[in-house]
């Protein structure tokens, strides 16, 4: 099994403080692990720091074969991520902040139409601007606008939030597809019993360092 | 990199476009700075007249610094700076993408400005070519410095009073130049307006150069 996540000793400090203080992980290809921690433990920062958007300090990480200490941009084209903000343009028209997502990442606009619809927006919310959506739609336009890119790596922060059941499930096939297809899921959340029903993998994460790991199912 | 550039472009003008504010907020309070100035030197007309070049660069790098700081905002606003950051757009393409729009942008707030320095102000203008070369260079070092600018304070939570602060020093050149060249234009100066406009050109060249080459550091540092 490949790995497209190791780290080993990872130090990383944002704002003057340590988020993740000595963390050894590997996560190979294919696997949907989730994170979960009180609050503060290092989710979210080891999220970021997977994407490359934290630097680290110390120790080794590569992600997707990068070598993050010496290049944190270029894995990121292989990479999806979904923070706590949905990442949207909210003045564009829900078409067209598509479209842009897809050209921006080398696919077609019909690639656009098919991620909206597989995540359930309609077409009559096509030429709604993004700012007139309620929570759940946005969210699914921000992981329709995730799913155009066919990322390699998904790395997601609470990806259920604000979404209703039908949601949640849609987003749970979605992920173990992707997984299926060789793509690799790593996912923070706090609700137990919907999201552990995908998880191959359950990591804890405690003061920046691994806490639990129930290994590869 | 162009086509990436481009489509950065168009996605900025799409995003003003919908929502309207270089039309219903920028552009009039620019030319009511113009105003504000007719009314304050209404007494002097001389001194008006002469200082019209100047003036209308003030008040595009009030309206443009309000077009840069908007030009960003639409990028860190529902944590869209790391979209930004995690494009697969190369920074360069993200770069020349950002100043074109405000580029773009500029301009029409110029079409407005024009006319309104022209009426209000009572200027001659002597030289088109000049002025309109003039136009065109201040416009493209304006672009340019303020995206460079604007990424350095964009991943800050002070930048929308930072900009400014950062966007003054490096454009004086440039507001110097674009007076000069506007007075000769004008007429008003027997200096060679030319000099100063090829300086702007210069401006916007020098930092083109460097937004192209850095603008990738500076985005990971914001």
């Amino acid at each position: 099994m490949s790995s497209v996540v190791d780290f080993h000793n990872v130090v990383a400090v944002a704002g003057g403080f340590p988020v993740l203080a000595g963390l050894d992980i590997e996560i190979t290809k294919g696997e949907i692990v989730q994170l979960r921690g009180s609050n503060g433990a290092g989710k979210t920062s080891f999220l970021r720091v997977c994407a490359g958007l934290i630097p680290i300090s110390d120790g080794d990480a590569n992600v997707l074969g990068f070598d993050l200490r010496d290049d944190r941009r270029s894995p990121r084209r292989y990479i999806g991520l979904l923070g706590h903000d949905n990442h949207l343009y909210t003045d564009l028209w829900v078409r067209e902040h598509m479209e842009f997502r897809a050209a921006a990442t080398g696919a077609e606009a019909g690639d656009a139409d098919a991620a909206l619809r597989r995540l359930g927006v309609t077409d009559r919310l096509w030429s709604v601007p993004i700012e007139r959506l309620s929570a759940g739609q946005r969210r699914r336009v921000s992981i329709a606008s995730m799913l155009v890119g066919r990322p390699q790596l998904w790395l997601l922060d609470e990806p259920h939030a604000a979404l209703d059941h039908e949601g949640r499930e849609l987003l749970d096939e979605i992920l173990l597809d992707a997984a299926s297809s060789g793509a690799t899921v790593v996912f923070a959340s706090h609700e137990r019993d919907l999201s552990t029903s995908i998880a191959s993998r359950v990591v804890t994460l405690r003061g920046g360092r691994l806490s639990e790991d129930s290994g590869v199912a | 990199m162009l086509r990436e550039a481009l489509l950065v472009a168009r996605k900025d003008l799409r995003v003003e476009w919908r929502s309207k504010v270089t039309i219903g907020h920028v552009a009039p309070l620019a030319l009511l700075v113009l105003v504000v100035f007719a009314f304050a030197f209404d007494a002097n007309a001389g001194l008006l007249e002469f200082g019209a070049g100047g003036l209308y660069w003030v008040a595009v790098l009030f309206g443009g610094t309000l077009l840069i700081q908007r030009a960003f905002d639409v990028e860190t606003e529902d944590g869209n700076f790391d979209a930004f950051r995690m494009s697969a757009i190369g920074a360069p393409s993200l770069f020349l993408g950002k100043s074109l729009g405000v580029f773009i942008q500029v301009v029409f707030l110029e079409l407005i400005l024009g006319p309104g320095v022209v009426l209000l102000y009572n200027v001659r203008i002597d030289d088109w070519v000049l002025l309109l070369a003039s136009a065109l260079g201040g416009t493209l070092a304006f672009s340019v410095c303020g995206v460079l600018c604007g990424v350095m304070a964009a991943g800050l939570r002070v930048r929308a009073t930072l900009l400014p602060l950062l966007l003054v020093p490096v454009l004086a050149p440039v507001l110097l130049a674009g007076s000069r060249a506007f007075e000769t234009a004008f007429g008003l100066r027997a200096e060679a307006g030319w000099t100063w406009a090829s300086l702007m050109f210069v401006i916007a060249a020098v930092h083109t150069a460097v937004g192209v080459r850095a603008f990738g550091f500076l985005l990971e540092e914001g």
